[in-house]
């Protein structure tokens, strides 16, 4: 593999491999090996636990254990018809899918799966900018149009309610999210999240524990971001029929599925480079643990990862839903206050450390 | 600057998926059927109105206008936090007196009643 790497770098030269080679490589690899099939697999792990959690079998006829089940699910959505209705905004229609799922995995550009780059070899992450945190924030803020623009241009009673209602709800939690994000930043003192990773090593422990209220507040306005339960208000079934995306089908609405659990993915990912040390071991500190240094970063960024992948899933298994004021309450009455108390003490505290 | 050149190739990548993505659909998918399909779903019904003849809560915008201010409060952080160990007490303190502007209004807004839903 090094050797490979190693012929390709003398053949093309360093400038262009590392500038656009080894990236589009990267980037291939991330989205078409990586994200792809764990989205994929991921509505299918979603549909049996919560079969197990709700003492029934799921999905388990299309090959051993249901496996094949998410091709099947895409060649359905392939071939059936997606109509756009007649009263439609034509334009906005097509594009409201596209801005949901594009910023959602753009986001992946800067997430670190590893360490830097060893002699020879290749970084685990596509490229580690300085203001790493400001683009995953920026852009995973660019979804919110893609539900709006959706929900408004079917013209459907039902899909312009959604679409209100998610455009604000999305809104309304970005602000405690932004205050939680703070607090890991302002330990780290970078704003990379390679080196937020690299800063938790060097201090010696991961950030959830002394940002353990921005850890909680980022988990919740992160479930609120992604619609998922208990925060599902946008496509409350029982009210609003399917929210925002009532209008939608085929292909359209496979995409704004997949915007869904890319975000799911972007929220834990971040949540795990942020408070649990992306690819650190645990407890980084404990010489008792040595042991599992062999073990590769990747393997531990992805066991995180699927952690909270599952307590989303979990969650949607136990909880019932919000109302719309109560979610609003919880936002705007309870999460801000929260948030800037905790900011203000975490500089506090940093202030008389130093 | 070279740092951010993959987003862009990413950015590319992305366009080109999604585009093949629905050029397959396009290419794979089912005719059109009946007219009536294309009607806004109205629980079965024919709609009499449709969702562009109407207004809706002024709530909305009400939100829309507080999240620009705590969003721009989050703007001024991010680089306060990355150089807070330069800046020190001075920092501190300034940024305390920001925050401190900022929950007096933020306690004028929820006594107006604007965070109130219902």
């Amino acid at each position: 593999m090094t050797s490979l790497i190693e012929s390709v770098r003398t053949t093309v030269g360093d400038t262009l491999f590392y500038g656009a080679v080894s990236p589009l490589v990267k980037i291939l690899v991330l989205l078409f090996l990586m994200i792809l099939p764990l989205i994929a697999y991921l509505t299918l792990a979603e549909r049996r636990i919560l079969g197990f959690m709700q003492a029934r079998l799921g999905p388990n006829r299309v090959g051993p254990w249901g496996l094949l089940q998410p091709i099947a699910d895409v060649a359905k959505l392939l071939v059936k018809g997606d109509s756009i209705p007649l009263r439609a905004v034509k334009w906005a229609f097509v594009l409201a899918p596209c801005l949901v799922v594009g910023p959602a995995i753009l986001v992946f550009a800067v997430i670190p799966l590893g360490p830097r780059a060893e002699a020879g070899g290749l970084s685990w992450f596509v490229t580690d900018i300085n203001t790493g945190l400001l683009f995953v924030v920026a852009t995973a803020s660019i979804g919110v149009y893609g539900l709006i623009l959706g929900g408004w241009s079917s013209n459907n009673k039902f899909s312009l309610m959604g679409g209100l209602r998610s455009a604000a709800q999305m809104i309304s939690y970005e602000v405690p999210q932004g205050l939680a994000l703070v607090g890991p930043v302002l330990l780290a003192g970078t704003l990379s999240m390679v080196g937020i990773v690299e800063a938790q090593k060097a201090d010696r422990f991961w950030y959830v524990f002394p940002q353990i209220v921005g850890f909680f507040l980022y988990l919740v306005a992160g479930v609120a971001e992604t619609n998922r339960n208990p925060f599902d208000l946008p496509e409350a079934e029982s009210e609003l029929v399917a929210g925002f995306h009532t209008e939608y089908s085929g292909m359209r609405f496979a995409l704004f599925f997949l915007g869904e659990y890319a975000n799911m993915i972007v929220i834990s990912a971040v949540a795990t480079t942020l408070f649990l040390g992306g690819w650190l071991r645990p407890f980084p500190n404990v010489e008792a643990l040595a042991f599992l240094d062999p073990v590769p970063g990747v393997i531990w960024f992805a066991l995180k990862v699927f952690v909270f992948l599952f307590l989303y899933i979990w969650f949607r298994g136990t909880f019932p839903r919000y109302r719309f004021d109560q979610l609003m309450d919880l936002g705007w009455k309870w999460m801000i206050p929260v948030a800037l108390g905790n900011l203000a003490l975490t500089a506090l505290v940093k202030l008389l450390v130093a | 600057m070279t740092s951010y050149l993959p987003i862009l190739v990413f950015t590319l990548v992305a366009v080109l998926f999604l585009t093949a993505a629905l050029l397959a659909a396009r290419l794979l998918r089912h005719a059109g059927s009946a007219s009536m399909n294309l009607e806004p779903y109205e629980c079965g019904n024919e709609a009499l109105t449709f969702a562009h003849d109407h207004r809706f809560s002024i709530r909305y915008y009400l939100i829309a206008v507080l999240f620009v201010i705590f969003d721009v409060e989050t703007v001024f952080l991010f680089p306060w936090a990355v150089l807070f160990d330069q800046l020190a007490l001075f920092g501190f303190i300034e940024m305390m007196v920001f925050l401190a502007i900022l929950v007096v209004g933020y306690v004028y807004i929820w006594n107006r009643g604007a965070l109130r839903w219902v």
